[in-house]
C-alpha cells in the first residue's frame, strides 16, 4: 500500500526488551524483572538491617495500596472508600483470631472474605456511576461502615479489638517472634503483588485494559463492562481486605482508624506518590509514606502538614509518581 | 431468511421535547451498503446510537435479523452481530495496534472472565490479528500503541477490529471523516471489499463516497426521512438539494443539474 505513512513506521518503533530468567512468564519485562528481583532482595535482607515491625507494617500497606492501583491504575474507578475493606478485612481477622480462636492464616483469610462480600454489595451500587461520582458513592458507603463498627458490639467501639493473639500459623508455627511473623507477612505481601500481577497480565486483564482505554469501544465488542469492573471491584476489595487482616494480627489491635475515611485518602496518597498504573508504584508509594510517618512521628501534627506538601509537590511536579518519573527517565515501564 | 436484515418501525428519540429522531422507519436490505446522509444535526449520529442501543428509544420498535432489539443492550446487539464504529476514532490508544484487534477476536472465547490465567494464551489469536491487519495495510505496525498512529490509519485499525468480530452487519459513523484525500480512497476500496457478505450502514458526509459505494441511500433532516433511493435518485430530488444548501433551486433559479454538481462538492 503506497503511503507517506509507511516510512515513518520504523523510527517510532520501540520493541519490549524481553524479560529475564524466565521471569516474562509473570508478565514482566526486562525492567520489571529486575526491579522484581531487587524487590525480592530488599524482602530477604531487609529483617536483619531494619525493625522488622515497622518492615511488616510497610508491607501491610504496600498490599493495600498495590490492591487500590489495580482498580486505578488498570480499570480507571478511583475509589474513595478502600478503607472499609481494608478496616472491616482488620476486624474480621481480630474477631476471628481472638474470639472464634482460629489460626492465623485462616482468620486473614476471613478478612479477606469480608473484603469481597462487602465489595461485591459495594461495587454493585458504585459502578452504576463513574467518575467524581463513583468516588463520591465509594465514600459514603465507607462512612457508613465506619458508623457501623462504632455502634457494633464485636468491634468494640473508641477502643477498637485489643490484644488480639497472633497464634501459630497452622496450629503448629508460633508467631510470637517478629522475625517468623516478617516472613508470614512477606510471603501474604509477595502472593498478593504477584496475584495482582497475573490479574493484570491476564485474558480479563486485557479486558480491564480495553475498558480503562475507551468504555464505550469495548462494549460496541461485546463486552458488559460493568461486570468487569465489578469483578475487579470485588478482587481488589478482597485483597485490601487481607492486607487489613494482616495488619490487625501484627499489631494486635484493630481500631477505627484503619477503617476511617483518612484511611482511604492515605492509599490514594501512596498510589499516587508511588505512580498510578504501575507495578512497583504502590510500594514505593506505601514506603515512603510510612517512612515518614514513623521518623517524621516526633514532628506531631506536622507529619499531616509535610504529607500534604508532598502531595501537592507530586500532583505538580512529578505527575506520574516516583515509578513513573523513574521510568519516564529510563525509558522503560516499572 | 427475510431480504431485510435491518428494520426500524416509527423509531422515535426525543431528549427534554426535543425530536431528535421522529418516526424513522428504515429498511435495509441484506448484503447491501446503506448510506445515511443529512446535513449536519440531523439525527444521524442519535440515530446510529439508537440502532445499536448505546441510547434507550423513547417510541417505536428496532428488529434486527428477525429479532426484536429493542430493548437489548448494546454489548448484546454487538453479540448478535450488529456491530459499529465511532465518530471518533475508537481505538484503544495505550495498547499496541496488535492487542487492539486481539481484544476483539477474544470476544470468541467467551466473556473472558479468567484472571487467574496468563495472558500467553492469547497468543492464539496473533496469527489472525496479524492477517486482519494485513488486510487494512496495517501489518508493519502491529507492534506500534494505537496512539501513536497517523489518523487515517486509526480508522482502518478501527475496522480491523470492527471486522475480528466478523459481524453481520457493520454501522460505520463518518469513516472518512478529517481524512485526505489519499486516505479517502484507500477507506474507500476497503469498506466496498469488506462489504462483501455483509450488510453496511454508514453515516457519510463526503458525498463522492457515498455515490461511489452506496446501493441505497437515506436522507434525513431534522430528524425524518426526506427521501430515500439510490443516488442518482435522491440527488435528483429538489428537496434534498435544498436541504444540502439551504436554499430552494426554484426561487435562485439555479438548474438542477449545477445544484447537484455543488451538492457533491459541498462537503468533504
Amino acid at each position: 500500500m503506497a503511503s507517506g505513512h509507511a516510512s515513518t513506521a520504523p523510527a517510532l518503533l520501540v520493541p519490549e526488551a524481553p524479560g529475564l530468567l524466565g521471569l516474562s512468564g509473570l508478565g514482566f519485562n526486562r525492567a520489571q524483572s529486575i526491579a522484581f528481583l531487587v524487590m525480592l532482595g530488599v524482602l530477604l535482607v531487609g529483617p536483619f538491617l531494619l525493625y522488622p515491625v515497622f518492615l511488616m507494617k510497610l508491607l501491610c500497606f504496600a498490599l493495600f495500596a498495590c490492591a487500590f492501583n489495580l482498580l486505578i491504575g488498570y480499570v480507571g474507578l478511583l475509589s474513595f472508600g478502600h478503607a472499609m475493606f481494608f478496616g472491616m478485612g482488620g476486624y474480621v481477622a481480630a474477631h476471628a483470631a481472638k474470639v472464634w480462636g482460629l489460626t492465623p492464616e485462616l482468620a486473614i483469610l476471613a478478612g479477606g472474605v469480608v473484603g469481597a462480600g462487602l465489595g461485591v454489595v459495594a461495587g454493585w451500587v458504585a459502578i452504576r456511576r463513574q467518575g467524581i461520582y463513583f468516588a463520591m458513592i465509594t465514600l459514603a458507603l465507607a462512612q457508613m461502615v465506619y458508623f457501623f463498627c462504632l455502634q457494633a458490639p464485636f468491634t468494640g467501639g473508641e477502643d477498637g479489638i485489643q490484644r488480639v493473639p497472633r497464634g501459630a500459623l497452622f496450629g503448629a508455627i508460633d508467631l510470637s517472634s517478629d522475625l517468623t511473623l516478617y516472613w508470614v507477612v512477606a510471603a501474604v505481601f509477595l502472593a498478593g503483588f504477584l496475584f495482582i500481577n497475573r490479574i493484570v497480565h491476564s485474558p480479563f486483564g486485557q479486558v480491564l485494559k480495553a475498558i480503562r482505554e475507551n468504555e464505550p469501544r469495548a462494549t460496541s465488542l461485546g463486552y458488559r463492562t460493568d461486570d468487569y469492573k465489578l469483578v475487579a471491584f470485588t478482587l481488589s476489595a478482597t485483597l485490601a481486605g487481607i492486607a487489613g487482616g494482616t495488619k490487625a494480627l501484627l499489631f494486635g489491635i484493630a481500631t477505627l482508624t484503619d477503617v476511617y475515611w483518612a484511611m482511604s485518602g492515605e492509599v490514594v496518597l501512596m498510589t499516587l506518590v508511588g505512580g498510578l498504573g504501575t507495578v512497583f508504584g504502590p510500594v514505593v508509594g506505601a514506603a515512603v509514606i510510612v517512612t515518614m510517618q514513623n521518623y517524621l512521628a516526633e514532628f506531631g501534627a506536622w507529619v499531616t502538614v509535610i504529607q500534604g506538601v508532598i502531595f501537592v509537590a507530586c500532583v505538580l511536579a512529578f505527575r506520574a509518581g516516583v515509578v513513573g518519573e523513574l521510568g519516564r527517565i529510563l525509558k522503560v515501564r516499572l | 431468511m427475510t431480504d431485510t436484515i435491518l428494520e426500524t418501525r416509527g423509531m422515535t428519540k426525543e431528549f427534554l421535547g426535543f425530536v431528535a429522531v421522529g418516526d424513522v422507519s428504515l429498511q435495509i436490505r441484506r448484503g447491501s451498503i446503506h448510506g445515511l446522509i443529512g446535513p449536519n444535526g440531523a439525527g444521524k449520529t442519535t440515530c446510529f446510537n439508537l440502532l445499536t442501543k448505546f441510547l434507550p428509544p423513547t417510541r417505536g420498535e428496532i428488529r434486527f435479523d428477525g429479532r426484536d432489539i429493542t430493548r437489548m443492550k448494546p454489548a448484546e446487539v454487538a453479540r448478535l452481530g450488529l456491530v459499529r464504529s465511532f465518530q471518533i476514532s475508537a481505538v484503544f490508544p495505550h495498547l499496541t495496534v496488535l492487542e487492539n484487534v486481539r481484544v476483539a477476536l477474544q470476544r470468541a472465547r467467551g466473556g473472558s472472565f479468567d484472571f487467574w490465567r496468563s495472558d500467553r494464551l492469547l497468543r492464539q489469536y496473533d496469527q489472525r490479528a496479524r492477517e486482519l491487519l494485513d488486510d487494512v495495510g496495517l501489518a508493519s505496525y502491529a507492534g506500534l500503541t494505537a496512539g501513536q498512529l497517523p489518523y487515517g490509519r486509526k480508522r482502518a485499525l478501527e475496522i480491523a477490529t470492527t471486522l475480528a468480530l466478523d459481524p453481520v452487519m457493520m454501522l460505520l459513523d463518518e469513516p472518512t471523516a478529517g481524512m485526505t484525500a489519499e486516505d479517502v480512497d484507500r477507506i474507500v476500496a476497503l469498506v466496498r471489499r469488506v462489504a462483501q457478505g455483509r450488510t453496511v450502514l454508514m453515516v457519510e458526509h463526503n458525498l463522492k463516497v457515498v455515490e461511489g459505494l452506496c446501493d441505497t441511500i437515506t436522507v434525513l433532516t431534522r430528524g425524518r426521512v426526506l427521501a430515500e433511493g439510490d443516488y442518482a435518485t435522491v440527488s435528483r430530488n429538489p428537496e434534498v438539494v435544498a436541504a444540502y444548501l439551504g436554499t430552494d433551486p426554484s426561487m435562485t433559479g439555479a438548474p438542477a443539474e449545477t445544484a447537484q454538481a455543488k451538492g457533491a462538492q459541498a462537503h468533504g
